[in-house]
């Protein structure tokens, strides 16, 4: 983002509150403003409006304009010639807050309900009960019922790049704003609400990212700022953030406290599942209704049992907002879940894979709290890890300290809903098919690194018998582009993928036609090979694709398509929430997890992690595998690794690449993709998601194979040495 | 980003225009080596020298070489020329193991042994940005009056953190100073204070030049780090320890283990005798002592507890790949 340059720019920086919760008594910027070089300040009253995701919870302030709720809120944003004299500006803005009690934990949440961070009086963000079956009755007719605390401490992005925006006006009034968006038509959209301004006057544009993984997934206040900044100083703005404000802007996943209660037969039939979670939000909303919801409604696949309740509450706490991380809720529930069903193999004296196999969500299907299953290549994804693993060979015989675990999942291939309410499609394209024979499509999604634009272009080619590079690529610019709502919940293959094959095959069809008539065959018989169209039976008179294309356009006139994705109609449950986690079709993920544990350190070191995913159908399997391999390591970091600390005085404890862990080259398992594919009858060819579903289980994969090779169980994560150590002394005591 | 201060770089070519500069600027100068820790806390606000005076153009001070009875080592010579000098592995594998040990390999590249020893001491409440210290209320080590470590405490506890000072002292090794008054050489056992706030014992306008190490007949050594990833950290403990042999026998073992405070520790009970002790009892003794003697502190990142828990799993693995056999 940085690279993007332009002349007379002004650097932007935000003053964060250094108090966990406080108000702000007064505010006075004229210091700074008289500074040379300062051009613009801006404090909360510039910017009323408030903003969020979700458009029930919008509870953010571009800067707060009377409260701070963790140390880091943005009060106030300078634009100078530069960014030293921008943060020389920050000193010299003058706050007086007065300090309030604040809810640094989930402990204090609970505790001190007087802090009032919630809407209704207390710290509650939401709360969200539903109960599928007599849960209480199954339990108690249960022959074992594994009770268990668990616990998720919280984690962060850490994409390699920042947060950054430019933001400009051009002469003709119109504002334009480049950021490291992963979600262009919502900051759009949020942009006119904030700034009063039509969304007419606002071009987006996202370029290439170096990573989001879901924390670039709403509308931030650096964004907002940097648009007024550069409307009210009508220069170009721009906001680089550093790793620390990273940090504090968060949206990562949310610490979660999980008491599961899970009941089988002695034959190993799950009877009844009961979870009890309790979340920590962070200072703000923002995805925070869906995380409540996700973090029960994804527990009924790919096993389940016949009856199921969960009861989760989201508290707010005086920390940095927590948000959408890979696998947005539903990793830390996973991991308790994944954990207990560990413990009732162990109780049962039944293999975990075979309990897992008896247990499992058939294919074409629909869960207990209502969502439909297509697709369902489970149990392939069970064999495949089992097989290349050698689980059977090689379990129980690694020797001490070593041990091999099991765990598996399922996710959503995009939400059947989009965030606001409507029925206009979810994603959509524009091809504009040139008579050199290049073809561009202009789309909306986002290229976050994850590869949709390959995906892309490997449809087009397919479709049309081109090179992929012949197929040209423009994407995520609201100007250009027809709306795609975004890259996240691993929607981007399903839908866009739908949308561009929708757009390819109308021309195509063009294309078969004009050809079919230049060699009078008839259309049906005319097919698109590598590089040209052919007729059955006389290859040798093979017309080149573009040449079809002229012939095609001297017969339509000039071509281009449209293609788009709606979701089906009335998916999910009958009830209040019933829509969220509602898909179209779910990818399911098994892992096998190889470790050594080090006894007198209490080091866990991960040999190995073989991830078979279920994407459908891989359009391109080195992206496939590149997911796989990056969830791996993501999860296995959250497991052994990564922290997102915040002490007792709202300070973040280690905003840094050195502090906050994640694994070097060196600390990175050696991992093995395995891809099933199971065709989904809705997907594009067959394509279901690949981005977040291969990290689920990768984490309680670790915790039980850790459990398997020193027979001992940590249920709080990160499986850290100390805790590895506590463990094992407990157990010899 | 964070933008690095302005300030004037002094590029000489010779020691004596080195230390001249340093007398011209006084306190408003630092010395540079490969920049490693030196621009990183420029950026974090924890330094703001007007004079930056690199000693990257000066001739001589990066070379090893291996003489009867020392190996001398430039202090300009790059981490990783020490970790892979033959003489240095040969006969002060702790110092070439610790050199290894250094964050990654591109601070290994850049930095250098008179850098990595005079580190700027490290602490969680004082190694973070101006607006985080600022949040905090600073600290004893800077800009502030209360140490967030030891509730009270009146002197810094910010911890040695360079991983080649522990191995220096358990090799016995000798340290350069350069100035504009001639030269000085100290046991590298003198060369820490216990002052986290500034813990060398480096005169004003002195500039570390040379390491001496001494070649001692039936010395082994060995170097241990734990760390939380396998680069990149700094200690959480660092433990260095050398035995020598005379004819088979053990004749005298030093121990020494750092990342706990200012100052590294000589572990006292490493150097005591017992008669008849075999080596096994030697080397359990000799752990359970360091366990006594040293106490890490909630100043860098990783339990307190648990640090101390590993002292002597650090010290016996030290000891077992230096000692019988």
């Amino acid at each position: 983002m940085d690279d993007l340059r332009l002349p007379r720019t002004l650097h932007g920086k935000l003053l964060r509150s250094p108090h966990a919760h406080a108000r702000i008594a007064q505010i006075d910027a004229s210091r700074a403003l008289s500074m040379e070089g300062v051009h613009a300040v801006l404090t909360g009253a510039d910017l009323p409006g408030r903003f969020g995701i979700i458009p029930w919870t919008p509870d953010e302030y571009a800067l707060a304009p009377a409260i701070v709720r963790y140390v880091g809120d943005p009060v106030a944003a300078v634009a100078a010639v530069d960014e030293s004299t921008a943060l020389a500006a920050l000193d010299r803005i003058d706050v007086e807050y007065e300090v309030l009690s604040a809810a640094v934990s989930l402990d204090d949440a609970l505790a001190k309900p007087e802090i009032g961070l919630g809407p209704r009086g207390n710290n509650v963000s939401k709360h969200v009960d539903l109960a599928f079956g007599d849960v209480g009755a199954a339990l108690s007719g249960s022959d074992v019922v594994d009770s268990g605390d668990y616990s998720f401490h919280g984690s962060a992005h850490a994409p390699i790049e920042t947060h950054a925006v430019l933001a400009a006006t051009g002469a003709d009034g119109l504002l334009t704003v480049w950021s490291t968006t992963q979600v262009p038509h919502y900051l759009h959209r949020e942009l006119s609400r904030v700034l009063a301004i039509a969304p007419s006057r606002i071009r987006v544009v996202q370029p290439p990212l170096g990573g989001a993984f879901g924390g670039k997934s709403e509308p931030f206040s650096h964004e907002i700022c940097a648009a007024k900044l550069a409307l009210v100083t009508g220069r170009p703005v721009k906001f680089l953030l550093t790793r620390e404000e990273e940090f504090l802007v968060h949206r990562g996943r949310h610490p979660m406290r999980m008491r599961l209660r899970v009941g089988a037969s002695k034959d190993g039939k799950l009877t009844a599942v009961e979870a009890r979670t309790l979340i920590d939000g962070g200072a703000y909303s923002s995805f925070g209704l869906v995380t409540t919801y996700y973090s029960g409604q994804l527990l009924t696949l790919p096993t389940a049992a016949p009856t199921y309740s969960f009861s989760s509450t989201r508290y707010f706490t005086n920390k940095p907002p927590c948000g959408p991380k890979r696998g947005h809720g539903s990793v830390q529930p996973r991991f308790a879940f994944e954990v207990a069903l560990d413990k009732l193999s162990a109780l049962l004296g039944i293999d975990p894979i075979a309990l897992r196999r008896k247990n499992a969500v058939g294919a074409e299907t629909t869960t207990l709290n209502g969502m439909r299953v297509t697709s369902n290549g489970y149990l392939e994804c069970l064999d495949a890890v089992e097989r290349a693993s050698g689980w059977k060979e090689r379990r129980g015989k690694l020797g001490p300290g070593r041990g091999l675990g099991v765990a598996s999942s399922a996710y959503i291939t995009g939400t059947n809903y989009p965030i606001y309410p409507n029925e206009m499609p979810q994603s959509a394209v524009q091809l504009k098919v040139d008579r050199s024979g290049v073809v561009t499509v202009f789309n909306g999604a986002s290229e976050i690194g994850q590869g949709t634009d390959t995906m892309l272009r490997t449809i087009v080619a397919e479709e049309l018998g081109l090179d992929l590079g012949a197929v040209r690529v423009v994407s995520a610019d609201t100007d250009l582009c027809p709306v795609d709502l975004g890259a996240y919940s691993s929607r981007g293959t399903f839908m866009n993928g739908n949308a561009c094959l929708m757009a390819a095959r109308q021309i195509k069809e063009k294309l078969v036609g004009a050809v079919a008539e230049k060699l009078g065959a008839r259309p049906a018989d005319v097919f698109v090979s590598r590089g040209a169209l052919c007729v059955v039976g006389r290859e040798n008179e093979a017309i080149a694709v573009d040449e079809a294309i002229r012939l095609a356009e001297a017969k339509h006139g000039t071509l281009g398509a449209v293609g788009y994705y709606r979701s089906p109609p009335d998916l999910g449950g009958k009830y209040r929430g019933g829509t969220i986690g509602a898909s179209p079709a779910y990818s399911f993920t098994a892992h096998v997890a190889e470790v050594k544990v080090d006894m007198e350190t209490g080091q866990v070191d991960v040999v190995k992690v073989w991830c078979a995913h279920d994407c459908g159908r891989a359009i391109c399997p080195r992206l496939v595998i590149g997911q796989i391999e990056g969830s791996v390591y993501m999860g296995v970091a959250e497991a052994l690794l990564e922290e997102h600390a915040i002490d007792d005085r709202g300070l973040h404890l280690g905003p840094s690449l050195l502090d906050y862990r994640l694994p070097t080259s060196l600390d990175v398992p050696d991992i093995e993709a395995l891809i099933v594919e199971s065709h989904d009858p809705e997907g594009p060819y067959g394509a279901k998601e690949a981005g977040e579903g291969p990290l689920h289980s990768s984490i309680p994969a670790v915790a039980n194979a850790l459990f398997d090779a020193v027979g001992v169980r940590v249920d709080s994560l990160p499986l850290s040495p100390a805790r590895v150590l506590a463990a094992l002394r407990r157990a010899r005591s | 980003m964070l933008p690095l201060p302005p300030f004037v770089l002094h590029r000489p070519r010779t020691v004596d225009e080195a230390a001249r500069l340093l007398e011209e600027h006084g306190s408003s100068a630092a010395l540079v080596a490969g920049g490693t820790d030196l621009l990183p806390n420029m950026k974090l606000g924890l330094a703001a020298p007007r004079h930056v005076v690199s000693l990257g153009l000066v001739d001589g001070l990066s070379s090893i070489r291996a003489e009867e009875g020392a190996i001398r080592i430039g202090a300009m010579t790059r981490l990783e020329a020490v970790s892979a000098h033959e003489a240095v592995r040969l006969h002060a594998a702790a110092l070439a193991e610790a050199c290894l040990a250094v964050g990654g390999p591109h601070h290994r590249r850049m930095g250098t042994l008179g850098g990595n020893l005079a580190l700027d001491t490290r602490c969680r409440y004082y190694n973070q940005s101006r607006f985080w210290r600022k949040a905090l209320g600073f600290c004893l080590k800077k800009d502030g009056t209360a140490c967030h470590v030891v509730a009270g405490g009146h002197r810094c506890v910010a911890a040695a953190s360079n991983d080649s000072a522990a191995a220096v002292i358990a090799l016995e090794a000798r340290v350069v100073f350069a100035s504009a008054r001639g030269t000085r050489e100290i046991a590298a056992s003198e060369l820490y204070v216990a002052d986290g706030a500034a813990n060398l014992a480096r005169r004003p306008g002195e500039i570390l030049v040379e390491v001496v190490v001494p070649i001692a007949r039936g010395r082994s050594s060995a170097y241990e780090k734990l760390r939380a990833r396998a680069s990149i950290d700094f200690p959480m403990l660092s433990v260095a320890a050398s035995v020598t042999k005379d004819e088979g026998r053990v004749v005298d073992v030093a121990v020494v283990v750092s990342a706990l405070a200012a100052k590294p520790r000589v572990v006292a009970g490493a150097r005591e005798r017992v008669a008849g002790e075999g080596w096994a009892a030697r080397v359990e003794r000799i752990a359970r002592a360091a366990y006594r003697e040293c106490k890490p502190l909630e100043n860098v990142p990783g339990d307190a507890a648990y640090r101390r828990e590993m002292v002597p799993v650090i010290v016996r693995k030290a000891l077992g790949r230096v000692g019988e056999a």
